[in-house]
């Protein structure tokens, strides 16, 4: 690599000339390395259930059929499980920015005499972790929330890492709003609503698209908390159910291949796929607004701590 | 207008905190906004830690931990005469080099090949495009890898097209293939993702570098390799240490969906082993020490590295 770069002047200029192209095939490459399953996934959903089977589709159905989304839009479990996903999720993202973002203002301001104290209380959750069974006894016996819905809620409302992207960012804002307000009689509660936590849209946005990405796709606590209670399914708990019984059907087909043929009209590989797409759309529709957000977010989380 | 305006207020804003008293009744509206949140952690971040004594008793979820009898260490002591703990501490750290290494080196790559992109709307389209699969649940990508993976699935289809195998490979059933298609999964998923940090150092960079290094007669890879890698040298060595702080959690949900029968003895890491012990089997007291023994290493991990790092260069984390 280097001797091309030393090894003068007529070897600079074809190096610049074909970097950029070479570079644009790599990086189409890498898009259509990314995108394929994903539209791998969108074809199989939209393919006759049987013939999927025989596999080998790529980007667009080799039998075009409905039947998978129609099965899914007439099974009353799937839009319970919509619905629940979609409920805990708005709620949770709610409380969380409530939670975080005021607990972000406390902590940024310089005076507070327990700054210190609490920030280092925070902090140290994100190294130190009980673990699995501790905190499944005392969410499932000590506060016996198993199979409630507020199993999705309680346990979820606070982030550590959110709070110090959020306080990283008020810490940024120009000094003088706060102080001015002061000036003005107004507290701190008053001063947060109504000047600062306005201003942190953009953070807020970010913070508020983590949290949502998460809650919709966590199926671990539904398994956990709630695998005994049908109305609480979401619906990433029902993908994960349908990937066991596809997945159980695969390692059947490893010794009889043709185990899988006996199978019903829509297989659950189509139906599979058909709800990964309702449960990836949700995020596709709020992603391209909040992207501008979210990489700015990022960046500044990583800045400190 | 308003920025003349703010700049008044900082004026009398300075002379009115400095009579702010330091006393937390005055600050009484700051307590009330952090107190919540203060004791929501202390009881979901502290509180189950209480539980950790669960790992030197032979707990039964009857008797609580105040009732049940204490054991000393024979948890620990059955653990580690059990050849399937001692399985998934190799696979937790093994899956987890894997995921280091593979992680590091691509996303520094896309990186690099994306900070020399120039149209920045092209740019902004492939950023957008690699960092969906990030924003996909475990359950959806574990789904995908069934069918990209499969028997009959696109890969062994490109395979014994280009005449490269015969027979197909049975990718999800091999156990000795489980932590590469792991690593591979994750790099798919999270490369793009983890650009973002070191894109961010990279347009800290100052560009005038660059233009020197144009007059002096420096080529595109003589600028990469003398400017942009020891730009980001620091962002690196930050996010190393953060890793091999974190070189105990493999993950989870991957190894969780995407394993078999077949690949249970190259799939089970340490979080496995906890939940099929502790849930499954309610032995609650070892699977509380297995995962007390994985959070007391991870500390450890995270320490020496940060002292190492420390020496090495000064750019320390905790």
């Amino acid at each position: 690599m280097e001797k091309t770069a030393v090894a003068g002047k007529s070897n600079k200029i074809k190096t610049d000339r074909v970097f950029p192209v070479v570079n644009t095939i790599i990086l189409v490459a890498l898009m259509f390395f990314t995108l394929y399953p994903v539209l791998n996934t969108v074809a199989y959903s939209f393919n006759e259930g049987t013939d999927a089977l025989r596999g080998n589709i790529g980007l667009l159905p080799r039998k075009f059929s409905l039947d998978s989304y129609k099965s899914i839009l007439s099974d009353a479990a799937v839009y319970r499980a919509a619905w629940i996903s979609a409920s805990k999720t708005v709620l949770i993202t709610l409380l969380n920015l409530f939670w975080t973002s005021m607990l972000a203002y406390a902590l940024s301001r310089k005076e507070f005499v327990l700054r210190k104290l609490i920030t280092v209380i925070m902090v140290l959750t994100m190294y130190v972790n009980a673990g699995l069974i501790p905190n499944y006894l005392l969410i499932s016996k000590t506060l016996n929330l198993s199979n409630k819905y507020l199993v999705y809620i309680i346990p979820c409302m606070f982030s550590c890492f959110n709070m110090i992207v959020i306080r990283t960012y008020i810490a940024n804002l120009p000094e003088a709003l706060v102080e001015s307000a002061r000036i003005d009689g107004a507290g701190d509660i008053r001063i947060f609503w109504q000047i600062i936590f306005p201003l942190c849209k953009p953070v807020l946005a970010t913070v508020a698209l983590f949290v949502a990405v998460g809650s919709w796709n966590s199926w671990f606590d539904t398994y956990l908390y709630a695998g005994g209670k049908k109305n609480l399914y979401t619906l990433q708990y029902l993908l994960k159910m349908k990937l066991a019984t596809t997945q159980a059907s695969a390692n059947a087909a490893k010794s009889t291949a043709e185990a899988m043929t006996t199978l019903g009209q829509t297989t659950p590989i189509t139906i599979r796929c058909a709800i990964t797409v309702i449960a990836t759309v949700p995020i596709l529709v709020v992603y391209p607004f909040l992207q501008q957000y979210f990489v700015k977010g990022i960046a500044l989380g990583s800045v400190k701590e | 207008m308003r920025s003349i305006s703010k700049k008044n207020e900082l004026s009398t804003g300075r002379s009115g905190s400095a009579g702010f008293g330091k006393k937390l009744t005055k600050q009484w509206q700051l307590l009330l906004m952090s107190v919540p949140m203060l004791l929501y952690v202390l009881l979901f971040n502290y509180g189950p830690m209480w539980g950790w004594i669960t790992a030197f008793q032979d707990y039964k979820p009857k008797k609580g931990i105040t009732g049940s009898e204490f054991v000393g260490l024979k948890n620990f002591k059955w653990l580690f005469s059990r050849p399937d703990f001692l399985q998934s501490i190799r696979n937790t750290l093994g899956m987890s080099v894997i995921n280091l290494v593979l992680g590091t080196i691509t996303s520094i790559l896309l990186a690099i090949l994306l900070n020399e992109v120039r149209h920045t709307g092209f740019k902004r389209v492939v950023q957008t495009v690699t960092y969906l699969p990030h924003f996909l649940s475990m359950v959806i990508v574990v789904g995908m890898a069934q069918n990209i993976f499969a028997s009959n699935g696109p890969i062994n289809q490109f395979l014994t097209g280009v005449g490269l195998i015969k027979t197909p490979i049975f990718f999800l059933g091999e156990g000795k293939l489980f932590w590469w298609l792991v690593g591979i999964i994750n790099v798919w998923k999270e490369v793009g993702w983890n650009t973002i940090i070191y894109i961010a150092a990279m347009t800290a960079i100052d560009p005038s570098l660059y233009e020197a290094a144009s007059i002096d007669g420096a080529g595109r890879f003589a600028k990469i390799r003398y400017i942009t890698l020891p730009g980001i040298k620091s962002t690196f060595v930050i996010l190393l240490i953060m890793n091999i702080g974190h070189l105990m959690e493999a993950g989870f949900e991957l190894q969780y969906l995407l394993s078999s029968s077949l690949t249970i003895d190259w799939a089970q890491t340490i979080d496995i082993f906890v939940l099929k012990y502790g849930i499954s089997k309610q032995q609650y007291g070892v699977a509380t020490a297995a995962g007390m023994f994985k959070s007391i290493v991870a500390i450890i991990l995270l320490f020496t590295a940060n002292t190492i790092a420390k020496k090495l260069d000064e750019s320390t984390l905790v």
